[in-house]
């Protein structure tokens, strides 16, 4: 089974790309959160008279701090309100290290959407398994809220995530909610534990064989470390459902986004144009290769 | 008086074994409940057992004299539950703690290890599944020394 990997916004109906993708828009900060010691979510509101792009779950855009510099992080809002743009990622480096500064009301530049979408359209009929692996899931929360609001469409929904600790544990509130809303199996679990927590220990591979699922019909979507993504579809495989039913996200340092420059290659593939979402089957060989 | 060789008939554990041999191990099965706290088995103690987890959740603990107890893994439904019983000197290297109410299948691993000495293929069939449980169990404390949530963030400094 090979599913297509949408590579332009298709929830909310496709506008074409800016009319220049390497000019940042600016938009304005209207929420900053702290979701973790060292993760934060930026929610985005476009200047007066500036266009908004329709995007899709998966996508990324290019955030713009003048004077410090651009990164790429991935949409983890709802695809169907593309008015408000929210982005969650971790302080790690001088660009997002000042971002996670930044208050109600400052600027901030926006090049995007860009790249391919999970398949969650063509997933429907199916059973889905999301599997995210630390900061993994703010790229796959707009796949699950497209899925959790056309639920009847789907079979059994799955979210395995897994944390470092209880501590690194994203969208603990959202969590809870899908949990008591939503015809939805989520279990959580995390690498080391601490006194205070009650809930799974071990990798979030550990949590494929506890999940059910029917693995003939069953979609896969996956994002967190790559070394987590490879042993993920290995114990898929072991449950029976096969690589190509499994897309995964994909990082590399995208700079130009738009599949110029060349920072974001990967063997044949640049991860900004052809990705961030991939079906597994094409980037298998090249996640066991070193410095590809 | 009724057996447990159903139950155990349904678990994939034994998917692919003999009905005679599914009868075997469930000879050596019995019902075991365990009340939230209760330990199953504790470090150091004579590993006669392996668990087919029904329902509940069950701890795995490394003891410290200093520390309370490391908690390494939990194990939910369906999961296996213990290896000691296949390995000489046949003692537990790791603590068993129910997390809440559990339910169990308890098979005794020492009657179990006398018949399969009478009966090699039965021991090669349990064997198999244990290897296969064992790769897995490797797998998973590979990756939790990778510590790949911290890594992960390493290379990408933006």
């Amino acid at each position: 089974m090979t599913l297509a990997v949408a590579e332009a916004p298709a929830a909310a109906g496709r506008t074409g790309p800016p009319s220049d993708p390497m000019l940042p828009r600016p938009w304005r900060v209207c929420r900053s959160v702290r979701e973790t010691d060292d993760t934060f979510t930026l929610e985005l509101i476009p200047e007066p008279g500036q266009p908004v792009q329709p995007f899709a779950a998966g996508q990324f855009n290019m955030l713009y701090l003048p004077g410090i510099g651009e990164v790429p992080i991935s949409i983890s809002g709802d695809p169907t309100y593309p008015h408000t743009l929210v982005h969650t990622t971790r302080a790690v480096g001088a660009v997002t290290k000042k971002m996670a500064a930044i208050r109600r009301g400052d600027a901030i530049g926006v090049r995007g959407p860009f790249g391919t979408a999970w398949p969650v359209e063509d997933s429907e009929g199916n059973d889905v398994v999301f599997v995210a692996g630390g900061i993994g899931l703010a790229p796959l929360r707009p796949a699950l809220i497209q899925v959790l609001s056309r639920r009847e469409r789907y079979g059994r929904v799955v979210l395995l995530y897994g944390a470092r600790t209880p501590d690194d544990i994203l969208f603990r509130k959202q969590l809870r909610e899908w949990r008591a809303d939503f015809d939805l199996e989520i279990q959580v679990t995390v690498d080391r534990a601490t006194h205070d927590w009650r809930g799974n220990v071990g990798v979030v591979t550990a949590l494929i064989s506890r999940v059910p699922f029917e693995p003939g019909h069953t979609v896969a979507m996956i994002c967190g470390p790559e070394v987590m993504i490879r042993y993920t579809v290995m114990e898929l495989e072991r449950r029976g459902v096969t690589p190509d039913r499994a897309y995964v996200s994909l990082e590399r340092n995208m700079k130009c986004a738009v599949g110029f420059c060349g920072h974001c290659q990967l063997g044949p593939l640049f991860i900004c144009k052809d990705g961030p979402i991939f079906p597994y089957e094409k980037v298998a060989v090249l996640l066991s290769q070193r410095e590809v | 008086m009724e057996t447990l060789e159903p139950l155990l008939a349904e678990h994939p554990f034994v998917r692919g074994m003999s009905p005679s041999q599914i009868e075997t191990v469930a000879g050596c099965a019995s019902n075991v409940r365990f009340q939230t706290g209760q330990y199953l088995f504790k470090d150091g103690e004579e590993a006669n057992q392996f668990y087919i987890i029904r329902k509940g959740r069950i701890a795995i603990e490394a003891a410290s004299p200093t520390h309370d107890p490391i908690l390494i893994h939990t194990y939910g439904d369906g999961e296996i539950l213990g290896w000691s019983w296949l390995v000489p000197p046949y003692r537990w290297r790791f603590s068993g703690k129910a997390l809440e109410l559990t339910r169990v299948l308890m098979i005794d691993g020492k009657c179990l290890r006398g018949k399969c000495e009478k009966d090699h293929d039965l021991g090669y069939e349990l064997l198999k599944r244990f290897a296969d449980i064992l790769a897995g169990r490797l797998d998973s404390a590979r990756l939790q020394l990778i510590d790949m949530y911290a890594s992960a963030s390493k290379g990408r400094r933006r």
